[in-house]
C-alpha cells in the first residue's frame, strides 16, 4: 500500500467517520421535527447533501474531462472516471431516498416531475459514460469519447437546479424559510444540515481519493502487463 | 410514527449502498496491488533468466 493511500486512510477515514457519527446524532436526537412534514423531513438531511455532492462529482467529471482533452494527461482522465463512479453512487442514493420521502408525503413513489425527470436523465447520462468506459478498454480513444459525454452531460446540472423555477413542479424549491412552516427555519435544523453537508463532503473526498488510487493501480497493472509482453516477445 | 419505517428505510439504503461500495473498492484495490506484486516478480524472474 502506498504512503499516500495510508495517509488517506489514517486521516480522512477516521475524520469522515467522526463527522458522520455527529451527523447521525444530530439527525436522530438533536434536531426538532418539521412542523408540517413531521419525522419524515429528516430524510432531507441526507438527501440534499447527497444531491449537492452528485452535482459536485459530475461537475468535476466535466472539468477533469475538459482538462484531459486539452492536456492529454492520464491524471485528468483518471480523476474524471473516478468522480463519475462516485457521482453515480451518490446520484443513485438521491434517486432512492427521494421516492422513500415522496411516498408518505406525496402519496406516490415516483412522478414525472421536472426535477425528478431531469435527475433521472443525469443518472442515465453518466451510466452511459461508465458503460462506455467499461467497454472501451485501456486505450485513449474510448477515454476521449467518454470525456465529450462527461462534458455534455454536465449541462443537465444547471437544468436540474433551475427546473423548479422553469416548470410547474411539486418538488420543494426553497430549503430555508424565514416565515416558519416547512423548511429549515430552526437554527438547529440549519446546524444539522451544515454538519450533514460536511459529512457527505468528506465521504465524497475520501471515496474519490480511494477510487482514484484504484485507477492509478489499474494503470500500473496495464503498464507492467505491456512490459511482460515485450519481455516475452524479445 | 408510521413514517418512521420510511425514515429507517432511507437511512438503511444509504448505509447499505455506501458500505457495499467501500467493500467493492477495497477488494478491487487489494486485487490490483496483488497483481502488481505478481507482475513485478514475473518481470524480475525473467530478467534473471
Amino acid at each position: 500500500m502506498s504512503t499516500r493511500r495510508q495517509s488517506i486512510d489514517l486521516v480522512l477515514g477516521p475524520l469522515t467517520g467522526l463527522v458522520m457519527l455527529l451527523a447521525i446524532f444530530m439527525v436522530f436526537v438533536y434536531v426538532p421535527s418539521d412542523r408540517v412534514q413531521g419525522i419524515i423531513q429528516r430524510i432531507f438531511y441526507f438527501h440534499v447533501p447527497l444531491a449537492l455532492m452528485t452535482f459536485a462529482a459530475f461537475g468535476l467529471v466535466a472539468v477533469a474531462s475538459a482538462l484531459f482533452l486539452w492536456r492529454g494527461s492520464r491524471t485528468w482522465d483518471r480523476l474524471a472516471h473516478s468522480s463519475a463512479e462516485v457521482g453515480m453512487l451518490f446520484c443513485t442514493l438521491v434517486l432512492v431516498t427521494g421516492p422513500i420521502w415522496a411516498r408518505p408525503v406525496w402519496g406516490t413513489w415516483w412522478t414525472w416531475d421536472a426535477r425528478l425527470t431531469t435527475t433521472l436523465i443525469l443518472w442515465l447520462i453518466y451510466a452511459a459514460y461508465l458503460m462506455m468506459r467499461s467497454v472501451s478498454g485501456p486505450g485513449d480513444q474510448g477515454a476521449r469519447y467518454a470525456a465529450v459525454l462527461g462534458i455534455v452531460g454536465a449541462v443537465d446540472i444547471p437544468i436540474i437546479n433551475r427546473s423548479v423555477y422553469w416548470w410547474r413542479t411539486i418538488h420543494p424549491a426553497v430549503l430555508i424559510t424565514r416565515e416558519g412552516g416547512s423548511g429549515l427555519s430552526d437554527p438547529r435544523m440549519q446546524a444539522t444540515f451544515g454538519v450533514c453537508f460536511l459529512a457527505f463532503l468528506l465521504v465524497f473526498l475520501w471515496l474519490l481519493l480511494v477510487r482514484n488510487d484504484s485507477a492509478r493501480l489499474r494503470d500500473a497493472v496495464e503498464e507492467l502487463r505491456q512490459q511482460a509482453l515485450m519481455q516475452a516477445s524479445s | 410514527m408510521d413514517n418512521l419505517r420510511f425514515l429507517f428505510a432511507a437511512y438503511a439504503a444509504v448505509w447499505a449502498l455506501l458500505f457495499v461500495y467501500i467493500v467493492v473498492l477495497s477488494r478491487r484495490n487489494r486485487a490490483l496491488e496483488k497483481e502488481i506484486e505478481e507482475l513485478r516478480e514475473l518481470l524480475q524472474r525473467r530478467a534473471r533468466q
